[in-house]
């Protein structure tokens, strides 16, 4: 049962509400766009206001060995600042556990959906998960890598707990999961030390387009997609599991 | 023209997020209206990086295709596009809080309740 006024915000008191208000932050918004819009037709669309794309688009693959040029600066130019990144998300995810953490597990968990839905989660279980893990090898090769990959992989894992609330998701081994992950990432940066800074790249560059090249970039990738897949499921079920059980 | 689209387009977003967030009373539609904001944010930082006959960034064993489009907006794009998550996802786990505390989602009343346990809390 939804108590009446629970979800929907009193529509019933509308006379109350104040209209100059309204007004004057649609007119607000509208300045403010007209501003923004101004500000940027000064940077002609199509130009080049900035010569470090192209010399980074020039030199990457000589590099780095990545043929994905979006791979080669995210983790052989800017690894630390993905570090950072995969902190933030990994802080987040704390975060809403530690929001959650009180909640308590409800008693009454959330309805088990119907058998279709439960039938096509159990069969696209194994197809995602080899996507996943084709987009997180690949990362350096084609479109993807391992935040994409990543985020399949949790669907993965995520579309069974909305078939069926009632199935267990062990968060134990989701954990482990993702500190071992972690773990990889910070280790093969500092091994780069031994080569002069963290996040050396390690191992060569490889042959041009094979799977095994551009030396330790894929295996940061494997880690970040184990890492983002294991946080996301576990902070989905987590979100999914406290607010299915209460509402 | 297609400049006027994208650029127009991604502000265009950017305005109703906004004006989700401050005009309406739903805590799930202002966080909706943080998401369309993002993307917006997104759309233009892409747009950014437009290059005439520009190919994807990516090379073909080796070797560019052709002229490439400037990688640095989409690594960037991809950056704020996890911490976007992160972000949503929090903002979710603290609307779950809101509604088992208050009872609510009405962020107007959700504020007066925290004034007056502030009030009472005080005096």
């Amino acid at each position: 049962m939804k108590s009446a006024g629970g979800y929907a915000p009193a529509r019933i008191r509308g006379h109350e509400r104040n209209h100059g208000k309204t007004v004057a932050s649609v007119l607000f918004l509208g300045g403010l766009g007209l501003m923004l819009f101004e500000l940027i037709s000064a940077v002609p669309f199509g130009s080049a206001p900035m010569q470090v794309g192209q010399a980074i688009a020039g030199e990457a693959f000589a590099r780095t060995g990545a043929d994905n040029i979006v791979t080669a600066i995210l983790l052989g130019y800017r690894g630390l600042d993905t570090l950072g990144e995969v902190t933030i998300l990994f802080t987040a995810a704390a975060a809403a556990g530690m929001v959650l953490a009180g909640a308590g597990r409800g008693e009454a968990q959330g309805q088990e959906a119907g058998f279709i839905f439960r039938t096509a989660a159990w069969m696209l279980f194994p197809f995602l998960l080899v996507l996943g893990a084709y987009i997180i090898i690949h990362g350096h090769l084609t479109p993807g890598g391992g935040f994409q990959g990543g985020a399949i992989l949790a669907a993965a894992f995520f579309t069974p707990l909305l078939a069926s609330p009632a199935s267990p998701f062990n968060h134990r081994v989701a954990i482990l999961v993702e500190g071992f992950a972690g773990l990889v990432f910070v280790v093969i940066g500092l091994a780069g030390l031994a080569k002069g800074a963290f996040l050396t790249q390690l191992l060569g560059t490889g042959t041009p387009g094979a799977l095994l090249s551009a030396g330790s970039l894929p295996v940061l990738y494997v880690a970040i997609g184990l890492k983002v897949g294991s946080e996301l499921a576990g902070l989905m079920a987590r979100v999914f599991g406290e607010g299915s059980a209460r509402s | 023209m297609t400049g006027t689209l994208l650029y127009g387009g991604a502000i265009g977003l950017v305005i109703i997020g906004l004006y989700a967030i401050v005009a309406r009373r739903h805590l799930m539609r202002n966080i909706f209206g943080l998401a369309v904001m993002e993307s917006g944010v997104n759309l233009l930082l892409a747009s950014v990086g437009y290059r005439p006959g520009g190919h994807a960034p990516i090379l073909v064993a080796g070797a560019a295709p052709g002229p490439l489009v400037d990688p640095i907006p989409q690594a960037l794009v991809l950056t704020a596009i996890v911490i976007g998550f992160g972000v949503l996802a929090l903002a979710l786990a603290l609307v779950v809080r809101v509604r088992q505390a208050y009872g609510t989602l009405d962020n107007r009343a959700v504020a007066r309740r925290l004034r007056a346990e502030n009030g009472e809390a005080r005096s």
